[in-house]
C-alpha cells in the first residue's frame, strides 16, 4: 500500500510543478513526470509475487505470470509520451523565438 | 550543428552498426524475447541519431533525408492497414486483424503467423518517428527566421 | 523487493522536487532523469523487461532532445517572483490533492494489496497463448488480441510527427516542377 500513496505523492509533485512554475520546461518536465508515476502505477497494479515475466519457456512450464494485460498498455503509452513530449517541446521553441521568454506571464498576448 | 572530435567520429563509426543490428535482432526476435516493434524500433533510430550528432550536419542534406523519412513512415502506417485487411480477406472469417497465416510451432522463429511480420512494420513506423522528432527539434530549431 | 521500490521511489521523489526547484535549466533536465532511470530499474523489479528495453532508449532520446532544446534557447531559470497569486495557487493544488486523495482513497480500496493480484481479463489472454502462437504474451496482446491498440498509437505518432514538423518548419519546401 505505501507503494500506491508513494506514486500518487509522484503524481502530486507533477501536479505542484504544472500549477506553480512560470517556466515553459519546467511545465513540459512536470507533464512527463506526471505520465511516468501514472505508467509506473499500472505496472505496480499487475505484479504477482514470486511471479515470472510473461514469457512461455520450456523449463518454466507450470509457471505463474505476471498479468501481461497493464504491460501491454503501457508499453504504447511510453512511446506516446515520447511523441507528445516532442510536441510541447516544439510549441515552446516557437514561443520562445516569438517573444524572446520562456516566462508564461509574459505570453499572454494571443490576442487576435 | 558542429560535429565532434575525431576520436568521437572514429568510435561512432564502430559502434553505430552494431547498434542498428541489435535494433534489428530485437525486433525479429520479438515474438519469442522480450522486445518487439516498439523497443526494436527506438533503437534504431538511435542508430541513426548518432551519427548526426557525431559528424554535425548540413542543412539541405538533412532536407533531403527528413523526406524520405516521412515516405518511410506513411509507408509503414499503409503497410500496416494492408496486412489487417488481408486478414479481413483471406481468413475466411471476416475479422479485421485476424491472424490468417499458419502458426508454426511455438518458440521457433518462424512462427506466430503475422505476428513478425507486424513488428517489423511497426519496428519502421516508430524508427522513421523518432529519427524525424530528433531532426526537426535538435536541427530545424537552429533555423532563424527572416 | 519492496524494500528497493521503496528506496527508487523515495529517489525518484527527490530527483523530481530537485528537477522543480533547481535554478538552473540544465541541472533540471539532468535530474528529471532521474526519475527516468529509477522507473527503467522498478521496470526490471516488477518483472517487466519489455518496458525496461522501451523505457531506456525513450528516456535517452527525451534528454538528448531536451538538451537540445536548452541548448538552442536559454538555460537560465527566470527570477522568483512573489506575489498574491502564490497563494491562490497554493489553495488550488491543496483542494486538488484532496480530491484526488478522496478518489484515489476509494479507488485503491477495490483493489487487493501489492503483490496479491489476480488476473481477471487478461486469464483468456495467457491460457489462449496457442491462438496467438507468440511465445512472448506481451507481444501476443499487443499485435493480435488488441490490435486496434496499436493502431491507433501508429496513428496517434504519426500525427505528432507531422505536427511537430508542421510547427518547427519556417522556409516551406521548394515546388519541384
Amino acid at each position: 500500500m505505501i507503494l500506491f500513496i508513494l506514486c500518487f505523492v509522484l503524481f502530486l509533485i507533477g501536479l505542484y510543478g504544472v500549477v506553480t512554475k512560470r517556466n515553459l520546461i519546467k511545465i513540459i518536465i512536470s507533464i512527463a513526470i506526471m505520465e511516468y508515476s501514472i505508467n509506473l502505477f499500472f505496472i505496480l497494479i499487475g505484479y504477482i509475487k514470486g511471479a515470472t515475466a510473461p514469457i512461455i519457456n520450456d523449463e518454466v512450464q507450470a509457471a505463474v505470470f505476471v498479468d501481461p494485460l497493464p504491460q501491454a498498455m503501457i508499453l504504447t503509452a511510453i512511446v506516446i509520451g515520447l511523441a507528445t513530449t516532442a510536441l510541447l517541446l516544439a510549441i515552446a521553441i516557437r514561443l520562445y523565438r516569438k517573444y524572446g521568454t520562456f516566462d508564461i506571464r509574459k505570453i499572454n498576448s494571443l490576442k487576435g | 550543428m558542429r560535429g565532434m572530435t575525431i576520436i568521437v567520429r572514429k568510435i561512432t563509426q564502430l559502434v553505430a552498426p552494431v547498434i542498428f543490428l541489435y535494433g534489428l535482432y530485437i525486433i525479429v526476435h520479438g515474438h519469442l524475447t522480450p522486445g518487439g516493434g516498439f523497443a526494436g524500433g527506438v533503437i534504431m533510430a538511435g542508430a541513426f541519431i548518432l551519427p548526426i550528432l557525431a559528424n554535425g550536419s548540413i542543412l539541405p542534406n538533412l532536407r533531403k533525408e527528413e523526406a524520405g523519412l516521412e515516405l518511410m513512415e506513411s509507408a509503414a502506417i499503409l503497410g500496416f492497414l494492408i496486412i489487417a485487411g488481408l486478414g479481413l480477406l483471406f481468413s475466411g472469417s471476416l475479422i479485421f486483424f485476424s491472424n490468417f497465416l499458419h502458426k508454426g510451432i511455438l518458440g521457433k522463429l518462424v512462427s506466430a503467423g503475422f505476428i513478425p511480420i507486424e513488428n517489423i512494420v511497426v519496428g519502421v513506423e516508430v524508427c522513421a518517428a523518432m529519427t524525424t522528432i530528433f531532426i526537426a527539434l535538435t536541427v530545424f530549431s537552429e533555423e532563424v527566421p527572416k | 523487493m519492496e524494500v528497493y521500490l521503496l528506496i527508487l521511489l523515495v529517489l525518484m521523489i527527490l530527483g523530481s522536487l530537485y528537477s522543480l526547484h533547481a535554478r538552473d535549466l540544465l541541472s533540471a533536465v539532468i535530474s528529471y532523469g532521474i526519475v527516468g532511470f529509477g522507473l527503467v530499474l522498478s521496470f526490471l523489479f516488477l518483472q517487466a523487461p519489455d518496458l525496461a528495453i522501451v523505457q531506456v532508449v525513450v528516456e535517452v532520446i527525451t534528454l538528448i532532445i531536451m538538451i537540445a532544446v536548452i541548448k538552442n534557447t536559454s538555460r537560465e531559470e527566470l527570477p522568483r517572483q512573489t506575489n498574491y497569486k502564490i497563494a491562490i495557487n497554493f489553495i488550488i493544488i491543496l483542494i486538488f490533492a484532496v480530491v484526488f486523495f478522496y478518489i484515489f482513497n476509494r479507488m485503491t480500496g477495490m483493489l487487493s494489496e501489492f503483490g496479491d493480484h489476480f488476473t481477471r481479463m487478461a486469464t483468456p489472454y495467457i491460457e489462449g497463448s496457442g491462438k496467438t502462437g507468440s511465445a512472448n504474451l506481451v507481444t501476443g496482446i499487443v499485435f493480435d488480441f488488441r490490435a486496434y491498440d496499436t493502431l491507433g498509437e501508429a496513428t496517434v505518432l504519426f500525427t505528432a510527427v507531422i505536427g511537430v514538423l508542421t510547427i518547427l518548419r519556417i522556409k516551406g519546401r521548394k515546388k519541384e516542377e
